[in-house]
């Protein structure tokens, strides 16, 4: 049977690999390139990229550190950052990244996911959605790295760009990234019972048991990890890691009934 | 030599990556000419059945490809869609595929909890011994990505089972003809085994 789908998700600020929480307080990690030799010794199941401070500067994403990295990668890989045309999705899948990740361009520049995914394939287009919630508890959907309000409701959102062709939803909730607190697993269930896409959580990953709720409870297809894989422990110093296969089959493994005598 | 035709269908980049890592010598090329010199080839693919068919039987390659199949008899390795267009035909399209194996392109039905694409990392079990999947580890697991699956007429031909809902083939071969259903060149060992044992063959 098929594997939930366990990701790193790598925080470039340009050539920087950084964790953060809640968007901000920056935390420097590491070299992008090292990072990746380690994570694909560990035989990840996938990595995800994403410069989170290129759309801000407005810059293109960096493709020759995206060639680098690619070169020591045998997994699937995908980026995003900065990417705000159709010529630069091409020239990221060229190198040799097969999926690109929009968040604020699929906001921003109407046409372009569906001009990729038409060429390239849905499976090329995983949209991100960056959520907040209000003080009120309500969700609205955030771009340009949490920064501006781009007044959506998450849900509603998802189901557009499903229709765009987005072959994957990357939802992460702002609140809890880089907390170790648990996923806002309600959210999770609210995108996944909208769209029929696969839908990766991201944002408050702190445990295995965080990971099997999500999954079970929110219905995710695949789970995406910042603070747990370069952390050692929280508040503890950087140390790259990933659970083990037999770790991984244990939390991942089928809810079992329980016959109470 | 391991010739990885580009016929403008799907990123290569990483395929020959991985060559790069096993040792093996190999390029991309959409020139005629070179792939006729061919002495082994690679046919990647990522996208849809149709458009890749109509680019092979539009561009000239069609009666290349045909004569190293079943005249010179070059060992070939389909990948993924490259898999699907060694068959006769998909659901996915109307095109005829290139037909050197026995087998139809299906689509994957839609059954509850699963979702279309089959998306991920799937264990693989070995239907017999061959040179192409020599040394692959007990729970060898590969990348997939694909809506449509391989149903083979003969299962003489079988490989390598994937289940799905429902099992298919994911990787088959008949003589000098090989196709892998999974992204090898994003498996990690497991799919530098496979091209390593294909570099070898």
């Amino acid at each position: 049977m098929l594997r939930t789908r366990v990701i790193p998700v790598l925080l470039l600020q340009n050539e920087s690999l950084v964790k953060t929480a809640r968007f901000g307080r920056y935390t420097y990690v590491g070299d992008p390139c090292n990072t990746v030799r380690i994570f694909n010794e560990l035989e990840v199941d996938e990595l995800c990229f994403l410069d989170i401070t290129a759309t801000r500067e407005g810059r293109a994403p960096n493709l020759a550190l995206l060639a680098d990295i690619a070169d020591e990668c045998f997994m699937p890989l995908s980026y995003g950052g900065g990417i705000r045309t159709y010529e630069q999705a091409e020239a990221i899948f060229k190198i040799g990244i097969e999926k690109v990740v929009l968040n604020t361009a699929a906001v921003e520049v109407p046409g372009l996911v569906n001009r990729i995914a038409d060429h390239f394939g849905s499976q090329a287009v995983v949209a991100s959605i960056d959520v907040h919630r209000t003080s009120f508890g309500k969700a609205r959907v955030r771009t340009r790295a949490g920064t501006t309000d781009a007044h959506k409701d998450p849900v509603e959102w998802a189901r557009e760009l499903e229709k765009l062709g987005a072959g994957e939803i990357l939802l992460t909730s702002i609140d809890r990234e880089g907390s170790w607190e648990g996923f806002d697993t309600e959210l999770v269930k609210s995108v996944t019972s909208a769209v029929s896409v696969p839908v990766i959580a991201h944002g408050g990953g702190g445990s295995l048991a965080h990971v099997r709720e999500v999954v079970h409870v929110g219905g995710a297809s695949a789970v995406a990890l910042g603070s747990m894989v370069v952390f050692q422990k929280r508040g503890m110093g950087v140390l790259v890691n990933f659970p083990s296969p037999a770790e991984l089959v244990v939390t991942l493994a089928p809810e079992i009934p329980r016959h109470d005598a | 030599m391991i010739t990885i035709v580009d016929y403008g269908m799907g990123n290569l980049g990483s395929i020959l990556n991985m060559f790069k890592r096993i040792g093996a010598a190999a390029e991309i090329t959409s020139d005629l000419e070179r792939i006729d010199r061919a002495s082994k080839l690679l046919l990647p693919g990522v996208g849809a059945f149709d458009g890749a068919m109509k680019r092979i039987n539009s561009t000239g390659l069609r009666a290349i490809l045909d004569r190293k199949a079943l005249q010179e008899r070059v060992p070939i390795l389909g990948i993924c869609l490259g898999m699907q267009l060694l068959t006769r035909g998909s659901e996915e399209g109307v095109e005829q595929g290139l037909g050197w194996i026995e087998a139809d392109t299906l689509r994957f039905p839609a059954l509850p909890g699963l979702k279309v694409p089959h998306m991920g990392w799937n264990v693989v079990t070995p239907a017999r011994r061959h040179a192409l999947i020599e040394g692959l580890p007990a729970e060898s697991r590969f990348y997939f990505v694909h809506s449509y699956y391989v149903k083979l007429a003969r299962e003489e031909d079988r490989l390598l089972r994937a289940d799905y809902g429902l099992g298919f083939d994911a990787a088959i071969a008949r003589d000098n003809i090989h196709g892998a259903q999974f992204h090898a060149e994003k498996s990690h060992r497991f799919g530098m085994r496979l091209l390593g044992n294909f570099a070898g063959l």
